[in-house]
């Protein structure tokens, strides 16, 4: 093509290239404007197999596919949903579930108690590698169906199978009643049980015994008010809708998109633009806007976050009580949640969150308490360190408010304080396991059930399996197996009330805050409620006219 | 010709070994506890880590997860992503969207530029020249983090000209002003060579021929500059092109585009070594296709240049 005028390959060229850009377009939601559904902003699920979801966004979209067996009450007491009725022995050992009658999946199989049984044998299963398979630690015969490599991790052998495949503490006893046998006494079971991976799987889930059917999870099948459209579009969205003569509590929606965000600012631009209906967790750095933009959709609901610095036992400088003491003294908490989070958190005075059953307010009592002048004194006369760290990971939105601790560690204290970085929580973890001195270190924890004991039992018991830092105390080991192992559920809050008493004389961390739900929605839902789970209510949220 | 394009294709399989190595050994250096990171701050069980850094090779020397890697790419398979997806299947669904708004992006930077570059040559110190000088200048010194949150604000949120986001399969309507973002950040280099290089032309020897021998304005500029201004800046258009897939990390992420650089901000935050991989090896792929395919554009715009 020698000598031709450029323009033409140019005009060409740009002719082709929009055609391709604009081909394959097509407009997304446009079926969703006067329908009876709503859409709800979530994150990427990493699974949404029900034992291997642990983080908030696969669980959100899993309430709304699987009807559990208990929900929680305005108490956050256990009520039966699915379940016709959960009954201890009297040891509180031994739990026999009996299912309501006439439910199905959506595939139209019944729902019966071997659902349930296969369903959490296989999320118990080591080798399947379940995130959560920590959940059915409770019951008798767990341990069989892990297996330990007999060189370690690094070592060239591979692990064992395990001894079993299935847990023996799971008995059918006939198409509607299940027994779960617990390997130790524990009151606050029913509790338990309301968490998503104890949901049940259909038979169609399996396509052998014990293996997951290849793309089941792309295309769930579940018991709940409503049963996937379509599949799992990865990264774009889930489609949910209505099953036809559900036969627990109906929703008053017809549908819900589950639409798939990667940064969370970007989900807040389309909430104000109204393309979205429901936020449930606001960033940050858009607060100071929102209720402006949203003015009465903005709401606030507390959710189970408690935010804490711990101290590593390894760390001696501060093995003195009074140095704990005097720096969670130094702290200014209420200045922190109103300026740094602009009041989206709380500041936290006690061990465990004020929205489990026994919580006490103010159990740490002056050691949470801002004052400067006593801090000093204090803090002098055990002789405290003149440097103190403290370690957080920078991926988690903590840099301001870390700084911003240290400042008045500094300013109270007249010591040197400064925050240090790292990458990812799992450097920080590292970092602590060598037992490299990182100071204070940042740590936070979300409930997996509403009970006291999920606080005490990870945090603060010497074998839990997030007390990064080490402490242990076998008066307060006891006080919490204890109330585990305590008759009723009021004398299981006493025990741990006990046990939540020794961490006030002890100090091991520092509580600093309490989360809450900062969440937004458009003017085309109403009703809008977000739980401590930080899960939109369902069978609430209506669409407004 | 063919022998030229024969020894570029075999240079490029060295290069595409080449880079898939560095990317690996650097994500594989950079790799702490990969499982940790993707549970967050959960606590992990043993035997659950167990069975995932079987399934993953994590246990095994770099080299032997590199064979491994390489082994499946070879045979169609790009392996699985940490949260058990097929990256095959992720590639195809990111590929499109981002293809397209790379390719939009480019045409509105590309039209913009030239028009707007021999405009300012052709009157060199005059008003449009200056104005464009300091509105360049103006995009150079914005990066990208400044441009989309902005442009996201102002034109989708306050104005509601554009939706604020536009998800995985956007009309051409929404992928616009992302596309005029990502367009901002190439056009003003582009722009600032036109110019310089029609500047330069317009003072050639054939020029003055051209227009000795009567020619029309237009032509001399359409036919005659135009054609031999345009070798550097096709040269900058092919090598942004590539930049525009791979670097719209930032301008996907803010307008909510499940594309490639959404799949790799995603892969790097949660060391998910061979998702990161699996996409920059495409990328690498695309970009040496992009480059050969410019390099063979300049035969068809001078006639002096042949490939032997």
């Amino acid at each position: 093509m020698p000598g031709k005028s450029p323009w033409k390959m140019a005009v060409g060229a740009t002719a082709i290239a929009l055609l391709a850009a604009g081909c394959g377009s097509g407009g997304s939601d446009d079926s969703a404007a006067t329908s009876n559904t709503v859409s709800i902003g979530i994150g990427e699920p990493q699974h949404l197999i029900p034992s291997n979801t642990t983080e908030s966004n696969g669980a959100e979209v899993l309430a709304s596919l699987f009807y559990p067996l208990v929900d929680f009450d305005a108490q956050n007491q256990p009520v039966e949903v699915a379940a016709e009725s959960i009954t201890p022995d009297k040891t509180n050992t031994t739990w026999t579930v009996k299912l309501k009658p006439g439910f199905t999946f959506h595939n139209g199989e019944p729902v019966v108690a071997q659902n349930y049984v296969d369903a959490w044998n296989y999320g118990a299963y080591g080798p399947n590698g379940q995130g959560g398979s920590y959940f059915f630690e409770k019951i008798d015969g767990f341990a069989d169906l892990q297996s330990k490599d007999p060189d370690g991790e690094e070592g060239p052998q591979k692990a064992p199978e395990p001894k079993a495949k299935k847990m023996t503490g799971l008995t059918v006893v006939d198409e509607s009643t299940f027994t779960i046998k617990l390997s130790a006494p524990f009151a606050g079971f029913k509790s338990v049980l309301g968490y998503t991976v104890f949901y049940p799987l259909p038979k169609a889930a399996f396509s052998g015994d014990g293996v997951i059917a290849e793309g089941f999870e792309d295309a769930i099948v579940g018991n709940g008010p409503f049963k996937m459209k379509g599949k799992w579009e990865h990264d774009a969205q889930i489609v949910v809708e209505k099953v036809a003569d559900f036969k627990g509590q109906v929703p008053k929606i017809d549908g819900i998109t589950w639409k798939i965000y990667q940064e969370d600012t970007a989900e807040y631009a389309d909430l104000v633009a109204g393309n979205v209906d429901v936020q449930t967790q606001i960033p940050i750095e858009s607060l100071a806007k929102a209720s402006a933009d949203l003015g009465d959709r903005f709401k606030k609901s507390p959710n189970s976050s408690f935010q804490f610095v711990g101290f590593p036992t390894f760390q001696k400088e501060f093995a003195d009580v009074n140095v704990r003491k005097a720096i969670s003294m130094a702290i200014n908490r209420q200045e922190i949640t109103d300026q740094v989070f602009l009041g989206s958190q709380t500041p936290a005075t006690s061990f465990v969150s004020p929205v489990v059953a026994g919580y006490r307010p103010n159990t740490c009592g002056a050691a949470c308490e801002y004052n400067p002048t006593e801090a000093k004194t204090m803090y002098e006369a055990a002789k405290g360190p003149a440097e103190i760290k403290i370690t957080y990971n920078v991926d988690g939105g903590h840099k301001a408010w870390v700084d911003a601790t240290c400042n008045q560690i500094k300013a109270s204290l007249g010591v040197n304080c400064t925050g240090q970085g790292e990458p990812k929580f799992a450097d920080l973890l590292t970092k602590v396991e060598k037992k490299e001195p990182v100071g204070l270190i940042r740590l936070g924890w979300l409930m997996d059930y509403p009970l006291m004991e999920n606080y005490l039992g990870p945090l603060y018991s010497t074998t839990g399996g997030s007390n990064y830092y080490g402490y242990s105390n076998p008066a307060f080991d006891n006080l919490v197996a204890a109330g585990s192992a305590a008759a009723t559920p009021e004398e299981a809050i006493k025990k741990w009330q006990e046990a939540e008493d020794i961490l006030v004389k002890d100090l091991p961390v520092i509580p600093l805050r309490n989360g809450q739900n900062v969440f937004g929605y458009s003017e085309k839902v109403n009703n809008v409620e977000v739980d401590l789970f930080q899960k939109v209510n369902l069978y609430k949220i209506e669409v407004v006219g | 010709m063919f022998r030229y394009i024969v020894r570029r294709l075999l240079q490029m399989v060295l290069t595409f070994f080449g880079a898939t190595f560095v990317v690996f050994a650097l994500m594989f250096a950079n790799q702490d506890d990969p499982l940790q990171a993707l549970a967050g701050e959960r606590p992990i069980t043993e035997s659950q880590r167990q069975a995932l850094t079987e399934r993953y090779h994590l246990d095994e020397p770099f080299i032997a997860q590199y064979w491994h890697y390489m082994k499946g790419m070879l045979t169609g398979d790009f392996g699985q992503s940490l949260t058990g997806r097929q990256i095959g299947d992720m590639l195809e669904a990111a590929w499109p969207v981002t293809f397209r708004l790379a390719l939009l992006a480019a045409v509105i930077a590309a039209v913009i530029a030239i028009v707007a570059g021999v405009a300012s040559a052709i009157r060199r110190g005059g008003t449009f020249d200056n104005v464009t000088l300091v509105f360049t200048l103006i995009l150079l010194s914005m990066p990208i983090v400044v441009i989309a949150p902005l442009a996201q604000l102002l034109f989708g949120i306050q104005l509601g000209w554009f939706p604020p986001t536009s998800g995985a399969d956007p009309s051409m309507w929404a992928l616009l002003l992302p596309a005029l973002v990502l367009a901002s950040s190439v056009f003003a280099t582009q722009l600032r060579v036109t110019r310089t290089s029609v500047a330069e032309n317009l003072r050639a020897d054939y020029v003055r021929t051209a227009k000795a021998k009567g020619l029309a304005f237009r032509r001399v500029i359409s036919v005659h500059v135009l054609r031999n201004s345009l070798i550097p800046v096709i040269t900058l258009i092919g090598v942004d092109l590539g930049n525009l897939m791979a670097g719209a990390i930032v301008t996907e992420g803010v307008f909510n585009i499940p594309g490639v650089g959404f799949n790799l901000a995603r892969g790097i935050r949660t060391e998910d070594g061979p998702l990161v991989v699996g996409f920059v090896s495409a990328l690498v792929i695309i970009f040496l296709i992009v480059n050969l395919l410019v390099d063979l554009l300049y035969a068809a715009l001078d006639p002096r240049i042949r490939y032997e």
